[in-house]
């Protein structure tokens, strides 16, 4: 073969691989990719997304092929890394991290045909890029009514990774709802700037603690704050976050958010297999079991799990909203009035504490 | 003081935070005495960290913990050593080269072990020294491997200073041919320093798995390596500057977090990235004036020697 046939039979192949998807028609086989912030074996928010590409190899077997990249940084590495599964054949690829936003659009633009899914992202500049993301603050809420109910120095605390609206929304949603049981609790803010780093992670729980917190809830990846408030040998209690971290029942981990991506996955790749992917934008939470409530551990009370797992089963049925007026800002402006719930926008732009955080959201 | 912080504590916490890159950091600097350049400090760390932890685990025991550590990085360096000082392979490549190695390997070894929790690292009793208001906290509350990486960098000092040892050690990573003329087993001598400098590190990793963050995860270490190589530098290859320069970026890590819980209003940014600017600002002053020689990096840095003479 020549060089000439050789690049016709190359274009002829891309074009009937192209062609097929731009007319949106069924695939046989499908290429389902993943990308990672972390390594999967963080036991944590890579290890349940992992869980979910897991759950749609299952789900479709031999139609489907998955794979991953775990630990890309995000940034310039990712472009790359998302080119090169793009050219690789993978016809969608899910971004899982925040940070990864201009990445997944710039390199969505040159390949209109793949389909892409950025986790917690918010910018869909092309037809081709949908966003989801889980309704983290309904877990949020629980834990801190669990925290305002359990703290015995009225301290709390929660270890942020970086500051952005859904980190954010956590920790007003966690704040709202301690001070709601415990008007006297005050919430200690640490950001470690980084999604994992047990090291670092480990060591802003040990900060806390030495100044009196006594409950933490964290929103990096790892378990090591768990590990650290394991040392207190029961006077620290925590939560497991993304993942149920088991590990750590019944104390320090109380409770747990878990994050359920594979109901997701499964039906999305099942989308591009028959040809029915279109662009969305989905905020998923407790009522679609997308966001899951781990199991409240004997350490807590049975009244405070009574009223604790009440309130998952009301934000389950839509009859309670985690942010309900009235609340006012940090600054003590109004944001929602006597009865209101926070609009969608406000929670995906948020960029305020609540009233009674101490303390300012870096820049 | 800012709000609740009390010095004592923040003083003992950053001497247990500075642990892992200290040991790490004096084992490059023998090393790089020697003459090589080994970046692979990272993948020897998480290696130690791995392996360390096996050990624990299956022992029960957290001394053989760091024991097992120290062979675990040891081992890796020992590919690097064939590598570098037999098949004379470029040392940059290679150390890289090792660090990914390290990483996925660590990886693969520790999948059995995640969710497991090592036997503890008790501090050492010092009775009632320890109860001692300021001093009994910063000086006798701690585990016996905060002593040992205080130890080492004394006793590597001392060698390096005043010992035949370290003479020829330094002989050798000044001017190879020369060491070799004199008659000096230019590669044995390397090969050792290369092994020390993978003990120390993994031993810097077992103590990052053992006892700051005590469990086992894939990539656990999180760059602490390289932050080892930069101490190195920063302290122009002496000991006691490297313990300096640990303190110096363990403590500020520690500091900024302790500020944050204090509510302290200071922008974490600025915490964030002074290590990084004092590096550059003792870099700057010490390759001006007295010129490069201050710089003080050891002549055959990073080259290969072939005895072909």
């Amino acid at each position: 073969m020549n060089r000439r046939t050789l690049l016709a039979t190359a274009a002829l192949g891309l074009g009937l691989a192209f062609g097929g998807a731009v007319n949106a028609q069924a695939m046989d086989k499908a290429k389902a990719c993943f990308v990672y912030v972390g390594p999967i074996g963080d036991l944590g928010w890579s290890y349940q997304h992992h869980q979910g590409a897991l759950a749609v190899q299952e789900a479709y077997g031999d139609k489907v092929e998955v794979t991953w990249q775990e630990n890309v940084p995000e940034g310039a590495d990712a472009e790359r890394v998302l080119t090169q599964m793009a050219l690789s054949g993978c016809n969608i690829i899910f971004t899982t991290s925040f940070g990864y936003v201009d990445a997944t659009n710039a390199v969505a633009a040159k390949f209109p045909n793949v389909k892409f899914e950025h986790a917690t992202g918010y910018k869909r500049e092309h037809p081709n890029v949908s966003t989801y993301n889980a309704r983290f603050y309904e877990g949020r809420a629980i834990q801190g009514h669990i925290a305002g109910k359990m703290t015995k120095s009225n301290k709390i605390g929660y270890i942020g990774s970086f500051p952005i609206p859904e980190v954010i929304m956590g920790i007003n949603s966690y704040y709202l709802h301690a001070k709601k049981v415990n008007p006297a609790v005050e919430l200690t803010v640490v950001w470690a700037f980084t999604w994992f780093d047990p090291a670092k992670e480990a060591d802003a729980a040990k900060a806390m603690i030495e100044q009196g917190v006594d409950v933490i809830a964290s929103h990096t990846d790892s378990t090591a704050p768990l590990a650290e408030a394991a040392k207190a040998n029961g006077a620290v209690i925590g939560f497991g976050q993304a993942s149920d971290m088991a590990d750590y029942k019944p104390s320090p981990r109380v409770s747990s958010i878990i994050d359920n991506w594979a109901p997701y996955y499964v039906k999305r790749v099942g989308e591009v297999l028959d040809g029915t992917w279109a662009q969305t934008d989905t905020w998923a939470g407790i009522a679609d079991g997308e966001v899951e409530i781990g199991e409240i551990t004997e350490v807590v009370p049975a009244d405070v799990k009574a009223e604790a797992e009440a309130m998952r089963d009301a934000i389950a049925a839509g009859t309670y909203h985690p942010f309900t007026g009235p609340i006012k800002k940090q600054d003590g402006s109004d944001w929602l009035a006597e009865g209101a719930v926070a609009p969608d926008g406000d929670l995906l732009g948020m960029g305020f504490y609540v009233e009674g955080i101490t303390g300012d959201i870096p820049k | 003081m800012f709000g609740g912080i009390d010095p004592g504590l923040l003083i003992a916490s950053l001497m247990v935070a500075s642990v892992p890159i200290i040991l790490a950091a004096i084992g490059e600097l023998v090393v790089e005495r020697a003459g090589v350049l080994n970046l692979g400090v990272e993948g020897m760390m998480i290696m130690g960290a791995v392996c360390g932890f096996i050990m624990a685990v299956q022992t029960g025991s957290a001394v053989l913990g760091f024991v097992g550590g120290a062979l675990g990085g040891a081992a890796l360096s020992l590919i690097f050593a064939l590598l570098t000082q037999f098949l004379l392979a470029n040392q940059v490549a290679s150390g890289l080269a090792l660090t990914l190695f390290g990483l996925g390997l660590s990886s693969l070894l520790g999948q059995g072990f995640v969710g497991i929790r090592p036997p503890a690292t008790a501090a050492l009793p010092f009775g009632a020294l320890a109860e001692i208001p300021f001093l009994g906290r910063v000086l006798f509350g701690h585990d016996w491997v905060v002593y040992l990486s205080i130890a080492s960098v004394a006793a590597t000092w001392w060698v390096l200073r005043s010992t035949r040892l370290g003479l020829i050690l330094r002989a050798v990573g000044e001017n190879h041919d020369a060491a070799h003329a004199l008659g000096y087993k230019v590669r044995r001598i390397r090969v050792l320093a290369i092994l020390f400098g993978g003990a120390m590190a993994g031993m810097g990793g077992a103590y990052v798995s053992l006892v700051r963050v005590p469990q086992w995860t894939d990539g656990i270490t999180a760059g602490a390596g390289w932050i080892a190589l930069a101490i190195v530098v920063f302290a122009a290859w002496r000991p006691w500057r490297a313990l300096i320069g640990a303190y110096l970026f363990g403590g500020i890590s520690v500091l900024q977090l302790n500020l944050q819980a204090a509510g302290a209003r200071i922008p974490v940014e600025y915490l964030s990235m002074s290590p990084y600017l004092i590096t550059i600002l003792v870099l700057v002053i010490m390759s001006s004036g007295k010129g490069k020689a201050a710089l003080n990096a050891p002549a055959s840095l990073g080259q290969t020697f072939h005895a072909s003479r």
